[in-house]
This record gives structure tokens, sequence and C-alpha cells, in this order.
């Protein structure tokens, strides 16, 4: 029974981390500086999903607190990059 | 058993819906159109991924703060995507060649003015609308 909440939790990891293998492709060849934000901020959102998939198949509720913990820090970044972007601290 | 199939089924959408993103990011031509993939791609999945933990957990702490973690993530992604897009426009990262319009042209200012701009050719696809008509829509708005 459990099984079949286990096996469809890993084929929904294994494609989360495909996902995240092509944004991290354009976060590594972006052309400019808020391609690589925004590829980031996918990066993010998508561990919280990965970090919610884990806490279904380990049955650790505490992981949903790292999860709200990255969505909030990574809001926090995204605007930091953002405002400092178009202050132009970068070039 | 009816609960367990919904639980993998929100969960294996979820996942599609992410990697869908990423492949939107990874095939996009333009700055602007990977954020559209982005931004909404990943909200859902994110969403329907919290959903799958919520039915799985059958708890109420659990479902506040699925709840909790989807709605800050839907009201925080619009915000970001807004302010990297008006950063980038002001930077004068390029537009695709195909795009049709620009209806921020002439409200955000740019780092290179943009008459300059389409000397230079760094956005060669738009068609330069008349200036009596953005001036007419701005007019409009004020």
């Amino acid at each position: 029974m459990t099984s079949l909440i286990s096996i469809s939790t890993t084929i929904a990891i294994i494609i989360l981390v495909i996902g995240m293998v092509f944004a991290f492709i354009r976060l590594i060849r972006g052309p400019s500086l808020p391609d690589r934000v925004v590829a980031l901020d996918v990066i993010a959102t998508m561990a919280v999903g990965a970090l919610s998939l884990v806490s279904i198949q380990t049955g650790q509720q505490i992981l949903l607190d790292v999860a709200l913990s990255i969505a909030l820090i990574t809001f926090l970044g995204t605007v930091a990059l953002s405002m400092s972007l178009e202050k132009g601290v970068f070039k | 058993m009816i609960l367990q199939i919904l639980v993998a089924a929100c969960a294996i959408a979820g996942a599609c819906f992410m990697a869908l993103a990423g492949l939107g990011i990874l095939r996009m031509p333009d700055l602007f159109t990977r954020m559209h993939a982005s931004t909404k791609g990943a909200s859902l999945g994110v969403a329907l991924l919290l959903l799958a933990v919520a039915l799985a957990f059958q708890d109420i702490s659990v479902a506040t703060k699925a709840l909790l973690t989807t709605v800050f993530i839907f009201l925080t992604a619009p915000v970001a995507a807004h302010m990297i897009g008006r950063a980038a426009y002001a930077k004068n990262v390029p537009l695709w060649k195909n795009s049709v319009i620009d209806e921020a042209r002439g409200k955000i200012e740019t780092a290179v003015p943009q008459s300059s701009q389409t000397e230079n050719g760094t956005r060669p696809g738009l068609s330069d609308a008349p200036p009596d008509s953005s001036q007419a829509r701005r007019g409009d708005n004020d």
C-alpha cells in the first residue's frame, strides 16, 4: 500500500532532478546576470519541491520548515540582487 | 487507496510542471520569455507538490505549513519576477529578435538611451511605434 507512494515520490524526485539540471545549465551559460538570477530562483523553488517530496518519503515533518525557510531566503536574495543590479553595483 | 493514488498523481504532476519550467528556462530565446516560463510553471508545480504533502500526512499542522508555503510562493514569485525584469530592462538586456511589442519602451529609464539603441540595432526586431501615439498613451495613463 505504501509502496505506491514510495515509488511515485521516487519517480517525481528523478523528474525534478532532471529539471534542476536544465536550470543549472542555464545558470552556468546564461549570457547576462539577470538570466543567472532567474535560474537560481527556479533552482531554489525546485529545492522546496524536492524537500517536500523527501518529507513524504521519509515521514519527517521537520523538512517542511526547512522548505519554508528556503522560500523566504530565496525571495530576499532575488530582491537584493535585482535592486543592486538596478543601482549599478555590477558593471 | 484512492488517497494514495491522489498523492501519487499530485506528486508526479507537480514534478512534471517543475521539469517543464526547467526546460523552458533552458530553451526559451530571451530573458523575458524565460521568466514567463519559469515563474508560472514553478509556482504551479510547487503548489501541487505541497498539496501532495498535505494529503499524505493528514495532519492539521502539516497542512497549515504547506498552505503557508504555497501562499508565500504565490505572493513572492510575481514580485521577484517583476523586480528582476525591471532591472534587466533598465540594464538593456536585449529582447528576442522576433518580439512584436515593447510596452515598457519610454516608460522605464534605461542605462543606454533607446534612441541610440535603434541606430546601433541592439533591439532590431521591434518596429518603432510613432512617437505621438506613445505620447498619447502615456497621457491617457496620467
